[in-house]
């Protein structure tokens, strides 16, 4: 390790090329951040880009703003707006879990499964096995969170790919449900005069005409609990990098396989608190009831724009996604339009909603 | 740097008779690596002379079969890329391994956030952005990476020599004893190329060593006070660039002149 090196023959050092030294005479500083003032399109993009949970927010006041002054206080009293809220809680509460997921680019199609095994095991450990309805309800829960660290194991252990994971645990916990349940409903009545804690989300607070269910407050306090946990904690912020680029989120220093298996259980302890939910709104157990939660949970991160493409998007887009839902259901009911109607519609919003989030990404180009 | 008393110096980090096998073929071949305090030293090698699975082993992203590797003269075992960045060694990847859609701050502590102080931090475990925005805009700062106005805006909406930044930045933030620099000029073009490799040298005047991997020899020429020279799985020698050419070092690297006869300048 002597300093001095023997030359075996090199003429002269190699100097950098010339277009080199041009290049150096230009503007020193390494990297000018410069807001340089582009259109009104540019500027939209650019704020939408940093608040997307402003699209389906104006898009949902216009539909509230338009039903309003088409069905007058029909639609646009208290009574009616808070009946919007509780018949969007349990896809609300559901579609909260299903954001967490997308976010990390996954997808839980068993979200409405879990939901319904879960609000079994609360009522039929109650009614059938005799438990103190409280242990029933941890059960329940527990059972939910169970669901949701299987499908996180399998896509971050076993590396599955969501869609898969979760299509074959749909069909796995639905037919358990029934095998379980042996297709048993429990009535309301045995329910409210045994177990009323079981119908707890289903409590009213009367506030003038408007209604608010403990479910339909559950809903938006989940919201933003999740919204703040998203924002303002690590956890959140290593959701985000999972979902955007899992291979660089690596590198820098997250814990990949502990967050996805953190928001699947999350996702699964989520949507059994919307089988007790859900339990409220109907009063019953019924092993047949929210089939469509899936679907509808999916429908509402997507109008919500939360990029299934993952790490774009916010929890509070997903709620707005579920009320604009809600909005159009029940202003077209008022209205007397077809049912097919509200479907038609809604599914031009999901591909506009997938639209104007293509156009948010390019962004950076 | 210059004389400056390598060879009396004790390495930064070092390695010694490093093996790597996958299968029948051997990435390293009993290969030897030093870096000293203060130094950029480039490592240039034809594709498949082993560079990057040396460079994988130093990071914590391989590790070797045999041999050992010192940091300040102690011997580590890395085995993950965590690890050794925990030992103090900051890795700039040609990926930049970054989250585009997530602000510069955000980036800069992926991994290492700071947590506000007493209950909101404990319990609430918010964290504390004020004190992230301050660091992150400091530390741009004294690497002459700003006229920053938003220190939050997204990292996709920054330009190639802009990211290829605020990387080196974090980098250099967190990075206590060495940085690796894979292939930072790659991407870029001529300007921002030039931006980049001042920003090296300006971490090198912080003190930081800085290991420079490239195919660029214009660059590598430029900032590198020694080179190391990968060739067939071994080192095949390290040079001043003041003693040789490019060319030299290109035959060097291809087999077509034998290496000088000391093999560590």
């Amino acid at each position: 390790m002597n300093s001095d090196t023997k030359t075996t023959g090199g003429p002269t050092p190699g100097g950098p090329a010339d277009f080199e030294t041009a290049a150096a005479s230009g503007p020193r500083a390494v990297a000018a951040f410069d807001d340089h003032h582009h259109g009104f399109g540019y500027r939209i993009q650019h704020s939408l880009h940093q608040t997307p949970s402003l699209v389906p927010l104006v898009v949902l006041v216009l539909s509230i703003a338009v039903f309003g002054l088409l069905l007058g206080s029909k639609f646009f009293s208290p009574f009616a707006l808070t009946l919007i809220l509780q018949q969007v809680q349990i896809v609300g509460i559901v579609a909260a879990a299903q954001s967490v997921v997308i976010l990390t680019a996954g997808i839980d199609l068993s979200v409405g499964a879990i939901m319904v095994l879960s609000s079994v095991v609360m009522g039929q450990f109650t009614f059938r096995y005799g438990l103190p309805v409280e242990i029933s309800i941890v059960c329940g829960l527990l059972c939910g969170t169970l669901c949701g660290y299987i499908n996180g194991f399998l896509v971050a252990v076993v590396k599955l790919p969501p869609f898969i994971v979760t299509l074959g645990m749909w069909q796995i916990v639905l037919a358990a449900n029934f095998l379980y349940s042996a297709n048993e409903t429990i009535r309301s009545q045995d329910i409210s005069s045994t177990a009323p804690l079981l119908q707890f989300f289903g409590n009213k607070v009367n506030v003038g005409g408007a209604v608010f269910t403990y479910g339909v407050i559950f809903m938006v306090l989940l919201v933003l609990v999740l919204a703040y946990a998203l924002r303002q904690t690590a956890w959140g912020r290593h959701v985000y990098a999972v979902g955007d680029d899992p291979e660089a989120a690596k590198l820098s220093g997250v814990q990949v396989k502990k967050t996805l298996i953190s928001v699947y259980m999350l996702s699964g302890l989520i949507c059994a608190f919307a089988g007790w939910a859900m339990i409220g709104r109907i009063g019953s157990v019924s092993p047949t009831s929210g089939q469509l939660a899936n679907i509808e949970s999916i429908t509402a991160v997507v109008i919500g724009g939360i990029s299934l493409f993952g790490g774009r998007g916010s929890v509070l887009g997903t709620l707005f996604g579920a009320l604009i839902v809600g909005v159009f259901t029940l202003g077209l009911r008022l209205l007397g339009a077809d049912a097919q109607w509200t479907y038609l519609l809604i599914g031009l919003l999901i591909i506009a909603a997938v639209a104007v989030d293509q156009w948010i990404r390019k962004v950076s180009v | 740097m210059d004389q400056k008393g390598i060879g009396v110096m004790e390495p930064v980090l070092q390695a010694r008779n490093l093996v790597k096998r996958y299968g029948r073929v051997v990435a390293m071949d009993h290969t030897d690596f030093e870096l000293y305090p203060g130094e950029i030293l480039g490592v240039i090698g034809d594709n498949g002379a082993g560079k990057s699975t040396l460079i994988k082993a130093l990071s914590g992203a391989v590790q070797p079969d045999s041999g050992e590797i010192l940091l300040d003269g102690k011997p580590v075992h890395f085995t993950s890329p965590i690890d050794a960045r925990e030992a103090g060694i900051e890795t700039v990847y040609q990926t930049l391994a970054m989250s585009p859609a997530l602000s510069i701050t955000d980036n800069m502590f992926m991994g290492r956030e700071i947590r506000k102080p007493g209950f909101r931090g404990k319990w609430l475990r918010q964290l504390d952005r004020r004190k992230m925005e301050e660091i992150a805009r400091d530390k741009l700062n004294e690497l002459g990476l700003l006229t920053i106005q938003n220190i939050n805006q997204a990292v996709e909406t920054l330009s190639g020599g802009q990211r290829q930044g605020v990387a080196v930045a974090r980098a250099a933030t967190f990075g206590s004893k060495v940085v690796i620099m894979d292939e930072p000029t790659a991407a870029l073009g001529v300007k921002e190329s030039r931006r980049v490799l001042e920003l090296i040298k300006d971490v090198r005047a912080r003190g930081l060593p800085i290991v420079l991997i490239s195919h660029n020899m214009p660059h590598v020429f430029e900032v590198a006070d020694r080179i190391h020279i990968h060739r067939l799985g071994q080192r095949a020698c390290v040079i001043r660039p003041a003693d040789f050419s490019m060319s030299d070092a290109v035959a060097i690297m291809t087999g077509a002149m034998d290496p000088p006869e000391s093999r560590a300048a």
